[in-house]
């Protein structure tokens, strides 16, 4: 076991384990899609990070927040449904891409790859997922109960604008370390796919969020392992341990 | 029974986007007092109890007494189902402590191991009992009711209202109804306002809905604008 697969499962263990523990949030309100088109849209900036050489995922952030502020700034303006915004923003996003993104990187800007992190890389990431760590765990049973209904949170004196901005950041650098991992195409599928698993087999908040965050967790050490093996694109490998987790979980599930 | 009023509202009006949803309303409920507001769907009456609640924006006066605590059941909870909760879970996101949520189930009849069990697999009746249950975390003196699904098995002999007419002795509750259901209003309250939009009428039960005033509020051709007057 060389160092570079080291860490590459250090970065794979800690961008799939907080992508499951948010997905427990977001699948709660039907959101877990928005996650694909803000992968989406960073690809502009995923392909500026690799033409210049920057991390990925320093590229994608910026991306991503300009994203949500566009969605919301026309949401406002023109009262058209979210979901149709969210696609104007995120296919013009893509067709940005495809003007400049070198055809020999689309791979990479596609389905990620984090087989060649190097360590300052993957130290900034293991503390931005500490970070989001601890902030999704402040947050959410708050978020959980203005996920169930807002007029309930705001009689308990739940300041919702507060939450919900500090959950959109946290959705921010979760999609913008997804895209290192699994690419634009594919990070919905990081926050989606073991929370799913995880329902299917919880009976409480704690098995559901700690089985997500486990099954993030397993898939990206699979997912890694595999490519070791196989030489296949890592980030496809990563969400197809997940889908398999899925596929399992439906065998256990109680009706 | 206190005669101090708990709750007065004066000329309220509320619009929502541009709609007018209520109209010059004004009514006044007093300690311990079961009030229900009585009207067609869409009459406001959701909008009420959550503009009463402080969740919505209004013009005119709401007046609760001081240090007052407001518990609310809503009608529904359409996400809840989407989570794997369990009941200890769902009083958790009220803060609320164990020692607590056990009180407070075993106030509305269920025993401890009820606790562990998951909120997507109650029966209608039962999620219907936790809902009041958690309404009465923080022991409120208010209780805040919107519609109350009837004639559905809540589990044992009682029906939800014997079981809110239980809860607002030991807790000593003034409560505040939402129905469209009119035999609830005359079995178990004793003030009732009528909505549509406009205030119809309000007083006792008894001597308010007369059939005149009920073809107004669930008529075809309600005049708004005429004022009944008792």
């Amino acid at each position: 076991m060389d160092f570079q697969f080291f860490l590459s499962l250090i970065c794979g263990i800690f961008i799939g384990g907080v992508a499951g523990y948010l997905g427990t949030l977001m699948l709660s309100k039907r959101m877990v899609l928005v996650a694909g088109p803000l992968g989406h849209l960073t690809l502009p900036g995923i392909a500026l990070a690799l033409i210049y050489g920057f991390d990925v995922s320093l590229g994608a952030f910026p991306f991503v927040i300009l994203g949500i502020v566009l969605i919301w700034l026309f949401e406002m303006r023109t009262k058209l449904p979210i979901e149709a915004l969210t696609a104007i923003v995120f296919a013009s996003g893509v067709a940005i891409a495809f003007l400049f993104l070198p055809i020999e990187q689309a791979e990479t800007a596609l389905v990620g790859d984090i087989t060649k992190v190097g360590l300052n890389e993957v130290v900034i990431t293991v503390l931005l997922c500490l970070l989001v760590f601890f902030v999704i765990k402040k947050i959410y049973l708050q978020i959980t109960l203005i996920n169930i209904s807002e007029d309930i949170a705001r009689a308990e004196k739940i300041n919702i604008k507060r939450y919900n901005l500090l959950y959109l950041g946290v959705i921010a650098i979760v999609v913008a370390l997804g895209v290192k991992m699994v690419g634009g195409l594919l990070t919905a599928a990081l926050v989606a796919v073991p929370v799913c698993a995880a329902r299917n087999l919880s009976k409480n908040l704690f098995q559901y969020t700690f089985l997500a965050t486990f099954f993030g967790i397993v898939s990206a050490i699979l997912g890694i392992l595999l490519f070791e093996l196989t030489g296949f694109p890592v980030g496809p490998l990563i969400i197809l341990m997940s889908a398999f987790f899925f596929l399992i979980s439906l065998i256990f599930k109680k009706r | 029974m206190n005669t101090n009023p708990i709750l007065e509202v004066k000329n309220l009006n509320v619009i929502l986007a541009g709609e007018e949803i209520i109209k010059n309303l004004s009514f006044e409920v007093k300690e311990g007092e079961v009030l229900t507001i009585l009207g067609p769907n869409g009459a406001g009456k959701t909008v009420l109890l959550k503009t009463l609640l402080g969740v919505l924006p209004y013009q005119g006066e709401i007046s609760w007494k001081q240090g007052i605590k407001i518990g609310y059941v809503p009608q529904r909870l359409p996400f809840i189902k989407d989570i794997p909760m369990s009941v200890s879970d769902f009083f958790k996101l009220k803060e609320t402590l164990q020692e607590e949520t056990k009180e407070i189930l075993n106030s509305v009849g269920f025993k401890e191991n009820f606790l562990n069990k998951k909120i997507g697999e109650l029966s209608s009746g039962q999620f219907q009992r936790i809902l009041v249950a958690w309404a009465l975390v923080k022991n409120p003196n208010v209780l805040l009711f919107d519609e109350p699904t009837t004639g559905i098995d809540i589990g044992g002999e009682e029906t939800i209202y014997t079981l809110l007419a239980r809860l607002k002795e030991k807790r000593n509750l003034t409560i505040l109804l939402v129905t469209h259901d009119l035999s609830v209003v005359y079995k178990f309250s004793n003030f009732v306002v009528c909505l549509n939009k406009c205030p119809i009428c309000q007083g006792e039960p008894k001597e308010v809905l007369t059939l005149e005033v009920l073809q107004k509020l669930y008529g075809e051709e309600v005049k708004f604008y005429e004022h009944h007057k008792h």
